[in-house]
């Protein structure tokens, strides 16, 4: 089951390349020069001397010694990637393909980003390499993420407002495709996770595999043995499969994606695509799409602005169809009162988009006595403070005087 | 037998004719209107149509296509009405239809089930822009046992390996895009059309459609010039946005007129 992607980038009937004519060789000729790079210990070196002295790998597997004790059961440890340069896991995949992209002599990047963790991740790497580069966001995510619109500005990135369909993430990759499209000889296009056409879903998890592989060092020397479950939160689904894959082979662990609830599923506003969706095609890969009879996109509602995709990244199709990995939703509400918990707790303020996993993780803390969790933390939630702000006086009203 | 698309441009081969192939998004703004705009067109002398299929998402086209998709999702355009439009066409036409569309609403339609209504509706082909020829083949194989015509699509980006393989999987025509783009108007043909069109002679015998970014008749000539058709988009749903429904004939049959005129001029000089 480990042997995937196959050449043509599928995971069983999942991923591939679905894209117009014109990116075809362009995807090709980014799948042999990413392959030469993999294999080249000098491309390898640079990356990893950057993740350690300028990004600061390994991150911390911290015990939340606290959270665990309130919760009474598992013991939960939070892999710290919010306290990675740019504040989430984005910036590993970001100068991983920026690297890439110099090598390929590329000068301009254009990227899309939903929170902004992306975009920010992006424009670092590319301030850092000397590159130019463009970000595509939804006016929609740009209002809600205005504190990372600014990062980016700062960071010499132009931030380019789609003012097309929902104005989320969705329209912001479309429209950063038609970029490409145009300029594709001399633009290189930095995916955000681990979806598109192959090759990117696979290169974004290798460049993600990091956190995983860290985790399972790191709890092996702190508990002597693998944790029982590993959590992650799923948008496109890159911070999950970068967690996940060190784990992959481990049976004894579960695997646990949470995809946004949303304001509940009965709604109909949120972006959970297993129990929601089914298998389609958007934005150059095959996997689980939420859509209408007709095979038009649906919209979709996270207070998550990373979590609010229509599809989920092919490899999370095919390891949910495997029973390997197990999905399950979180709504916007549990999301926002894990994250007040964790701040309270443990003194630390999660991004919007782990909050879904931390609460999955308080969930099933208090029925796991015994059992070691895994929490991906991808990123921190200074981004996300006015929304909590502006929640907290809904959630919290009581609370609230006394708080703030 | 050859296909409608087949014969039409054998027919068109024997009067050294360029074919005028006609791209409008199907229902927009209504499923009624374009039946009207498609006779109008054939009465300015297109010879052949593409019926886009609206798609929420549509990567590949420029700001006039996506919002001649969104007005047609709002007119509740879908897959099966856009084959009714065919089969009303075709009640009174004989013009070649090619179903121009996006993957997603034909996964959701199932291959299988929408190759049959095709027939039943007198569709002639299908063109899915975000269907590489690397995923086409159950998709192929099920248009083929149909009888309907796969076309896919080249670009200046393709290498002569990629037009090679390109070329066959595709039937009824091959369709050449001008330049690295999305749909939408240019000043100018691309200077990307001729050294292409020449490279893919060199793998196929099928007739040579160009499309992307023409607009004029002088540029329909340009093009008619090196191509067996020259495909027009844009600019017609530009017009079909901007024009009184009152008037929509009566423009698209000028519009057909002029270009299909512009391009038989190229082929003269």
């Amino acid at each position: 089951m480990l042997t995937v992607p196959d050449a043509g980038g599928h995971y069983g009937p999942y991923g591939g390349r679905y894209v117009p004519e014109v990116l075809m060789a362009p995807l090709e000729e980014l799948e042999q020069a990413y392959l030469q790079a993999k294999n080249d210990a000098a491309f390898q070196a640079e990356l990893a001397d950057l993740l350690k002295n300028y990004v600061g790998r390994p991150t911390p597997l911290y015990f939340a010694k606290r959270l665990s004790e309130k919760f009474g059961g598992a013991r939960i440890y939070l892999k710290r990637e919010d306290l990675l340069h740019t504040g989430a896991h984005k910036i590993n995949n970001a100068l991983g393909q920026a690297l890439l992209a110099k090598r390929m002599g590329k000068q301009r990047i254009i990227a899309e980003t939903g929170a902004g963790q992306h975009g920010v991740a992006t424009a670092t790497a590319c301030a850092l390499l000397g590159l130019q580069c463009r970000v595509y966001m939804g006016e929609e995510d740009m209002r809600r993420q205005e504190p990372n619109v600014f990062r980016m500005r700062l960071l010499g990135a132009e931030v380019y407002s789609v003012t097309n369909g929902s104005r989320t993430l969705k329209d912001a990759i479309s429209e950063a495709m038609r970029d490409w499209v145009t300029n594709v000889d001399e633009t290189y296009y930095l995916l955000g996770s681990a979806l598109g056409a192959h090759p990117y879903p696979s290169m974004v998890s290798d460049f993600h595999r990091c956190i995983g592989d860290e985790a399972r060092r790191q709890i092996l020397e702190a508990e002597g043995r693998l944790p029982d479950l590993a959590i992650a939160c799923v948008g496109g689904g890159s911070n999950a499969i970068g967690l996940f894959r060190a784990f992959l082979a481990d049976s004894e662990v579960a695997l646990v994606g949470v995809e946004a609830g949303g304001r509940g599923k009965k709604t109909g506003d949120h972006a959970a695509r297993f129990s929601g969706g089914a298998p389609g095609v958007l934005h150059g890969a095959y996997s689980y799409l939420l859509q209408d009879e007709d095979g038009q996109v649906a919209l979709t509602h996270s207070i998550s602005a990373g979590l609010d995709y229509a599809l989920i990244g092919p490899e999370h199709a095919y390891l949910h169809d495997l029973g390997r990995a197990t999905y399950v939703d979180c709504d916007d509400a549990s999301a926002l009162a894990a994250a007040v918990e964790l701040s309270r707790t443990e003194g630390i303020i999660p991004a919007l988009e782990s909050s879904h996993a931390v609460a999955e993780a308080l969930d099933r803390a208090p029925q796991s006595k015994g059992k070691i969790i895994v929490v991906n933390l991808s990123g921190r939630g200074d981004k996300d403070i006015n929304i909590y702000r502006e929640n907290l006086k809904e959630m919290d009203a009581d609370t609230h005087s006394r708080m703030f | 037998m050859p296909t409608r698309i087949a014969a039409c441009f054998d027919r068109l081969k024997a009067n050294n004719e360029p074919a005028l192939i006609a791209y409008v998004t199907a229902g927009d703004p209504t499923p009624e209107a374009t039946i009207e705009i498609v006779a109008a067109l054939e009465r300015g002398g297109t010879d052949i149509i593409e019926l886009g299929v609206p798609f929420s998402d549509p990567v590949a086209d420029g700001p006039v296509i996506m919002r001649a998709s969104e007005r047609a999702l709002a007119a509740g355009t879908t897959l099966e009405k856009v084959l009714h439009i065919a089969a009303e066409i075709r009640k009174v036409s004989e013009i070649p239809i090619v179903l121009f569309s996006y993957l997603n609403p034909v996964i959701r339609y199932g291959f299988e089930r929408l190759a049959k209504r095709a027939v039943e509706c007198g569709v002639d082909g299908f063109l899915l822009t975000d269907l590489s020829v690397e995923e086409a083949a159950g998709f192929v194989d099920e248009a083929k046992a149909a009888g309907l015509d796969t076309i896919f699509l080249v670009a200046p980006t393709s290498t002569d390996r990629r037009l090679d393989l390109v070329a066959k999987y595709c039937s009824g025509f091959v369709y050449v895009v001008s330049r690295t783009g999305v749909t939408g108007e240019q000043s100018q043909v691309s200077a990307a059309v001729k050294p292409l069109v020449e490279r893919l002679r060199q793998f196929t015998d099928l007739p040579l459609g160009v499309g992307f970014g023409i607009s004029t008749a002088a540029q329909a000539g340009e093009v008619g010039a090196v191509a067996d058709g020259v495909v027009v988009g844009s600019v017609l749903v530009r017009a079909i946005e901007a024009t009184p429904v009152a008037a929509l004939s009566d423009t698209m049959e000028r519009m057909a007129r002029e270009l299909k005129e512009g391009a038989k001029t190229g082929r003269l000089s």
